[in-house]
């Protein structure tokens, strides 16, 4: 086989499900009326116009990577974590709390502490699960799901009650929203909303590709996970890394949960997570499960997120309709990786393509 | 409709994977109640053709002939409905099924409307008593051994009334009786049917079948009646040369007792004991060859050994230090060494390449990190070496493990537990379903250890392999040793007697 026509092979794939994609959700558009080239000009384009836009689609991206990372984690080893939501939600609290209780402390003191906060209010909730399964083989699909509800509600009790800020109380307006945090936890920005949290997201980037491939504790979560049989007999404790890694994959939620506070909203509203959790699995499953394919991955979801706030207003079409694009968009990209990484299906065509030359000759 | 299969024949079958040509241009013929043993090395594309046969693979070229009529199967339930019933090699069973639930999967694709369960239950007793294949049919297939797997599959296909039996490599884990057994009835199925067996072993090859077929790189190499050749000359057209199995010709005093299991009883997955008060010592510098039918406890001894199944009651002492229950862990820093029956899933971690598996036990190790970072150079540099020292054929060092032969993950293990030097050896069905060439390496490799005054357990089912490698053998049978011999004493009907269950006076 040669080099050109692996290329060739490739761009051709991409280029037919790119064309599938545009071609299933511009039916739908039509179908509701929509004017379908502008709709995908805003979704698609529009985002990445000016630096303004680009800056949302990135303080999009920041949750996303760190989750994923986190999720990245946990899948390698083993153990499939759908409960970054609730992790996140955790991550949220501890960091509100601190920031609560000690207004006064200087920044260089306060931001690490709330942050670590967060992430082991996230860790401790990834950590549920783990030991679960590792002690007693819950499936994590079911406990880390209804994790996730008892995070949300714990989550909303909280703003309404413990965390509510004094005024709403004052005034009577009851929005469950804590006060706005002290400064001093505040992440600096950088343009626009884009905040430092972008700086953090690629250094654990880094961490993450080193803890999972340079280090021992790397290589026997990965052993746990792609052979857990294998490693039991190789004398790693399977049970242990599986929590461990549950609960580093929980703590990045927290921690993602720590710096959106920090970063964009400075102070504890419901919504925060916005589905972040759910996405977060997407990104990595989609990044590959590695650390430098996640990158990338979460700049794209962050830009179809992003892209779906702008339809309503620029071109008037639903939010919910574009997301019903991005589902199309997924499945679609989803499947022309798979095709393009069956080595089997390569061969065939190679086979034929030399057939069909080998009449022409 | 006459529903017999008077003949069968593929013609210039040509199959190609991404880099291999499996199958290059092969021919084969099979007349109404004639034996036909297809015989090669690993990888020789021997289970390809037969995959090819049954539907699982299209071939790139050829065709099928069935009673002079081409077919085509699109997958393996139009060959059963042609009448084709196969026993693969990787057991087609579903794992956390019962044996009766097996069996009725195969009846639905049949393409029998209803079935009910009490009537297969019956169908598998009425083939299992008729053939002596004793299964229990409530038993889930996660708690047989290899050897009670491989009977399910042949009760299944019987059930499944194949009229055309592939059988690949049928044998490797029945007893020489039952081997014996399988062979008269297969004899007499002739009458009936006709039979294509993959094989390794060429007794068995002599003794069957009527053609034989050799297959090499995924050529046919020579075909012919098989009474006009002797098994040596058969042997010779296989491998391209000559291969002599080496045996344990040395003396040794006796020494020390290095592991000594007293009156262990451990249970099995089913929760019944799988031992029951075992004892069993063995000195450095000896290789002790367990015998038994598989399912006898081999599997759980070794797994007690290595602190992967709790011992219930009695002791393993090693080197001194009582070590029942301890961590796995705990175990191997003792200095055992352990190659696992199950080599594909146990033995290696099948998507790490070949220089991570090497260091699977010891990645901490101060040889392979230092703070807890892995060194990549010493890594790559001591899996270069074992690759070449113990003649691993692969693309490079980070190849997967999990996509080379059989023969070749076997000297990953083997390399990997040499490699760290241990003080004693649990070998489990080491050359299980490898080929001479690999069967030869691994022996040597074996007697090597033992020369250098290291104690090995040797765990089979291969007579031959436990006579030419044991300075004493003791026969497994229930759980317990039902006796132990010298390897002079030691003759294949004794040991098969022995392995039956019958108390010798």
């Amino acid at each position: 086989m040669t080099k050109s026509f692996r290329i060739a092979f490739k761009v051709s794939i991409i280029a037919v499900a790119a064309i599938a994609a545009i071609l299933i959700a511009s039916i739908i558009l039509w179908m509701i009326g929509a004017d379908v080239s502008d709709t995908f000009y805003v979704i698609i384009f529009e985002p990445l116009t000016n630096m303004l836009h680009i800056s949302e689609v990135l303080i999009r991206a920041i949750p996303l990577c760190i989750i994923a990372l986190g999720i990245s984690v946990a899948y390698r080893s083993g153990i499939i974590n759908i409960g970054a939501e609730g992790q996140m939600a955790m991550g949220l609290l501890a960091f509100t709390g601190v920031a609560l209780a000690f207004p006064d402390v200087p920044r260089p003191l306060l931001l690490p502490l709330a942050m670590i906060a967060a992430m082991i209010g996230g860790g401790i909730w990834g950590f549920i699960p783990g030991i679960l399964k590792a002690k007693l083989n819950v499936s994590e699909l079911l406990s880390t799901v209804m994790l996730n509800y008892i995070a949300a509600q714990f989550y909303s009790l909280c703003l309404r009650t413990i965390y509510l800020d004094p005024a709403e109380q004052v005034y009577g307006t009851g929005t469950p929203q804590s006060m706005r945090l002290t400064e001093n936890v505040w992440l600096g920005r950088i343009t626009g909303r884009l905040h430092y949290g972008i700086i953090i997201a690629i250094v654990l980037a880094v961490l993450i590709f080193i803890l999972m491939w340079k280090t021992t504790m790397g290589y026997k979560m990965r052993a746990s996970g792609s052979g857990a049989r294998a490693a039991r007999y190789g004398g790693i404790s399977v049970g242990f890394y599986l929590a461990l890694s549950m609960a580093i994959s929980g703590a990045f939620a927290g921690l993602a949960g720590g710096v959106e506070l920090a970063g964009v909203h400075r102070r504890a509203i419901e919504g925060i997570t916005n589905n972040y959790g759910f996405s977060g699995v997407v990104v990595a499953l989609f990044g590959g499960l590695h650390p430098f394919g996640i990158i990338p991955a979460s700049f794209l979801f962050g830009l179809l997120i992003y892209g779906s706030t702008l339809a309503p207003t620029m071109v008037g079409v639903p939010a919910n309709i574009v997301q019903v694009m991005q589902g199309i968009i997924i499945i679609v990209i989803v499947t022309a990786q798979m095709v393009l990484s069956n080595a089997y299906f390569q061969d065939r065509v190679w086979r034929r393509y030399q057939a069909l030359r080998k009449k022409e000759v | 409709m006459d529903n017999r299969i008077k003949s069968l024949s593929m013609e210039h079958i040509t199959k190609r994977f991404p880099g291999v040509l499996a199958s290059d241009d092969i021919s084969i013929n099979v007349g109404e109640g004639e034996v036909l043993a297809l015989v090669g090395e690993n990888g020789a594309g021997k289970t390809t053709l037969m995959n090819i046969l049954m539907g699982l693979y299209q071939p790139d070229e050829g065709r099928i002939l069935i009673n002079g009529q081409s077919v085509k199967f699109r997958g393996p339930e139009d060959a059963f409905r042609a009448g084709l019933g196969m026993v693969h090699q990787t057991y087609m069973l579903v794992p956390n099924m019962t044996v009766t639930e097996n069996v009725a999967l195969g009846y639905r694709n049949t393409g029998k409307k209803r079935f009910d369960m009490k009537a297969v239950r019956q169908h598998i007793e009425e083939i299992s008593g008729k053939y002596g294949l004793s299964v229990n049919p409530d038993a889930y297939i996660w708690q047989l051994s290899v050897g009670e797997q491989q009977k399910v599959e042949l009760v299944k296909t019987l059930c499944l009334g194949a009229r055309f039996l592939i059988l690949d490599e049928p044998t490797s884990a029945l007893t020489p009786q039952e081997v014996d057994e399988l062979i008269t009835l297969l004899h007499k199925m002739t009458d009936e049917l006709s039979i294509i067996f993959i094989s390794h072993k060429l007794q068995e090859v002599k003794a069957l079948s009527n053609k034989v077929t050799i297959l090499r790189h995924g050529k046919v190499v020579f075909s012919g009646n098989t009474n006009d050749y002797s098994s040596q000359e058969i042997a010779a057209k296989m491998t391209g040369h000559e291969i002599i199995l080496p045996k344990n010709a040395g003396r040794r005093e006796k020494g020390r007792c290095v592991l000594s299991v007293e009156n262990a009883i451990v249970m099995s997955d089913r929760r019944i004991p799988a031992l029951n008060g075992l004892s069993l010592d063995v000195r450095e510098g000896e290789i002790v060859g367990l015998a038994g039918v598989s399912g006898n406890g081999q599997r759980e001894l070794a797994e007690a050994i290595n602190g992967l199944r709790r011992v219930e009651s009695g002791r393993i002492v090693f080197f001194g230090k009582e070590i029942s229950n301890l961590s796995p862990r705990e175990i191997i820093d003792e200095g055992m060494g352990y190659i696992p029956e199950e080599r594909n899933t146990e033995g290696i971690v099948p998507p790490f390449s070949i220089k991570e598996n090497f260091i699977l036990k010891d990645v901490s190790s101060s040889t392979f990190s230092s703070k807890g970072f892995v060194n990549g150079g010493r890594i790559d540099s001591a899996a270069e070496r074992l690759v070449k020292r113990f003649d691993i054929r692969c693309p490079g060092i980070e190849t997967a493990a999990g996509s080379l032969s059989g023969g070749n993950i076997q000297k990953v293990i083997l390399a990997r537990e040499i490699e760290r030097k241990p003080k004693f050896l649990v070998a489990v069905y080491p050359t299980r379903g490898l080929d001479m060439g690999a069967v030869e390496f691994i022996h040597s490799e074996l007697l090597k250890i033992r020369e250098s005054g290291i104690g090995i357990l040797l765990i089979s089912e291969e007579l031959d392999e436990i006579m030419n490698l044991s300075d004493r053998i003791a026969v497994i049978y229930k759980g317990v040793i039902q006796k132990i011999l010298d390897k002079n004493e030691a003759t294949r009907e004794r040991l098969g007697i022995l392995m039956a269950g019958v108390k010798e006076e």
